[in-house]
């Protein structure tokens, strides 16, 4: 069953799923937490923080890809500590294109999370305070499961925007078959050789599944919990 | 159980500064609305923190600024019913019951659980979320959830206020039971001295960010000088009395009380219950001599104690039945008719049907 794509094709689309599985699930953490900064914190610089977590979203993807290339390199400020310090290097591995596509998914994760805290009553977490839980156990009790709708949807939103990544991506970490080509990359680069077009074909259209198919695990989990957290 | 609160803060438009002293016992907070109510509770329960004040409960001091002590909501073990019973939607009933026994180290024992969910009549609801309760359900799930977090102080902000009057005659005999069963003192904040007459102990009105008058409820509702503030229309005294006998031929019930007896349309309470009953000063007739051949079934002698100010017609006048203050309301034409003078003996006449059955309420002897 496996031989309706080529190896070549496997790899890209086996890489892909990996890299935009970590991105994801790396994003999460973070992206919760600056969402709830930008949405109840009221700190010096919030609106910068908001500016430089929407820069990806408007920057030619290119830039951002050359700006992670000249922080993260091997010779970047960060990407020389990594490797000094913990052995880790980012330039043309695949790690790297975790990393090109959590930054590029980002914003549009936090912006999901945000709104569904921004949904949130805080009138609920002041219950929850008179009934003596403390801010991290009304955030874990009250305010997680009632932003969880949110959370799938940003998770999912940015699962698909890593999958699709490309520029930033391909300028970070290049285009190496089985290192770092992921099915954007591997799609321009069977495009850039005579005969590639029935791969790109096949790509696009496993590209096209996946997107769906992520769209619509979406929509029954997110409608699920959001019936359940409806008090229905 | 005592409570002393005194606040001062300002806000952009008014003032508050607030200092009072409650004993235990339900002590509504009376007022118009912006009258600085909802900002005593909250300083109460600290989430609202004001610039200067201490509020201390049953000994200990939640907030105290010249100290710089400002204990926070979830340390303070206060139960809070809010207007708006804010459930949590993603927790049926039981777990939002419980929710709070999750914070005080095991919390309230099961004993207690069974005791305040059959208390509240919430049993049926248990597995229920709240998107289907009704406003009176949720109400009782909001008061039994505050009851299980096991708090030394109970706030309720108006409670009532969102519900209709079917549903405010439902949840009404369940404050009363709690205030007689369980030895925690209560703030009600309420605007309406209907639930003010029929829970309260203790009365302190609010008017602008000020206390106006404080007293035992009695005093206070039998006071001719307090209306203005409380209400023009809706003034009235509560008078405490014993169901003596029931008489369901006649669909009435006869009530004994320190100034005699007093008849009312039938009360679905055993004999020996002890009640409370409001009564509105403007039901009352004043008489020098007992009126004879009268369709009134009530006409109680009484003794004028004082004499309000008098508005515009109306004057409200103090009169003392055997014990009990009362208020009734006449003419100032009748007031020089009848010459009526702090002293001045007189006979008070009620029409039985007067006394509504919201009027009364419940009101157990406290084995304390």
């Amino acid at each position: 069953m496996t031989n309706w794509l080529s190896p070549a094709e496997w790899d890209a689309l086996s890489l892909s799923l990996t890299v935009a599985f970590w991105a994801t699930l790396l994003s999460l953490p973070p992206g919760i937490a600056v969402a709830l900064a930008l949405a109840r914190g009221r700190f010096f610089g919030r609106q910068v923080l908001n500016g430089l977590v929407h820069l990806p979203l408007i920057l030619p993807p290119v830039v951002t890809g050359y700006v992670l290339l000249i922080l993260f390199g091997r010779r970047g400020p960060v990407g020389s500590l990594l490797e000094d310090w913990f052995g880790i290097v980012l330039a043309f591995r695949w790690t790297g294109a975790v990393l090109a596509a959590a930054v590029m998914a980002f914003p549009l994760m936090v912006r999901a999370i945000r709104l569904a805290i921004e949904a949130v009553d805080p009138k609920l977490e002041q219950a929850a305070s008179t009934l003596g839980a403390n801010r991290l156990w009304t955030f874990t009790f009250v305010t997680l499961p009632l932003i969880l709708p949110g959370i799938i949807a940003g998770a999912i939103l940015a699962f698909a925007k890593a999958m699709g990544e490309f520029g930033a991506t391909i300028t970070f970490v290049s285009n190496i078959p089985g290192e770092t080509q992921t099915l954007p990359s591997a799609i321009y680069a069977f495009l850039q050789v005579p005969g590639g077009d029935a791969s790109a074909a096949r790509l696009a259209l496993v590209s096209v599944t996946v997107a769906i198919v992520a769209l619509a695990v979406s929509e029954v989990v997110a409608s699920r919990v959001a019936r359940k957290i409806a008090g229905r | 159980m005592t409570i002393e609160i005194a606040i001062r803060h300002r806000f952009a438009a008014f003032e508050v500064v607030i200092d009072f002293a409650a004993p235990g016992g339900v002590t509504a907070l009376f007022g118009r609305s912006g009258a600085g109510k909802t900002t005593v509770v909250n300083a109460v329960a600290g989430l609202f923190r004001p610039a200067h004040g201490r509020i201390v409960v049953g000994g200990e001091t939640l907030m105290d600024t010249e100290a710089r002590l400002f204990v926070p909501t979830h340390r303070r073990r206060v139960g809070y019913v809010f207007q708006d019973a804010r459930l949590f939607p993603h927790l049926t009933v039981r777990q939002n019951l419980v929710f709070g026994r999750w914070f005080r180290g095991g919390g309230a024992r099961t004993a207690d659980f069974d005791r305040i969910v059959d208390l509240l009549g919430i049993e049926m609801l248990l597995e229920r979320r709240p998107g289907t309760l009704s406003g009176g359900e949720r109400q009782r799930v909001a008061i039994g959830r505050a009851l299980l977090s096991e708090p030394r102080l109970l706030l309720m902000d108006e409670p009532l206020a969102a519900l209709d009057e079917a549903r405010k005659a439902e949840i009404l005999p369940y404050i009363e039971r709690l205030r007689d069963t369980f030895d925690m003192p209560i703030l009600y904040v309420s605007h309406a001295v209907e639930e003010v007459a029929r829970l309260a102990t203790t009365i302190v009105a609010l008017n602008d960010g000020r206390v106006a008058r404080q007293g035992s409820a009695g005093q206070v509702l039998a006071d001719p000088d307090a209306f203005p503030m409380l209400g023009r229309q809706e003034a009235g005294s509560i008078l405490t009395a014993t169901v003596a006998r029931h008489d369901t031929g006649d669909g009435l019930t006869e009530l004994a009380f320190s100034g005699g007896r007093l008849t009312t349309p039938l009360i679905d309470a055993a004999p020996g219950t002890h009640l409370r009953v409001r009564i509105r000063a403007r039901d009352i007739i004043l008489a020098l001599k007992p009126p004879e051949a009268t369709s009134a079934l009530n006409i109680l002698p009484a003794v004028v104690q004082r004499l309000g100010r008098t508005e515009g017609p109306i004057v409200d006048i103090a009169i003392r039945c055997g014990e009990e203050d009362l208020l009734a309301r006449i003419t100032r034409r009748s007031l020089e008719r009848l010459a009526l003078r702090p002293g001045t003996p007189c006979y008070a006449i009620l029409k039985s049907i007067a006394v509504a059955r919201r009027d009364v309420g419940i009101f157990e002897t406290r084995h304390d």
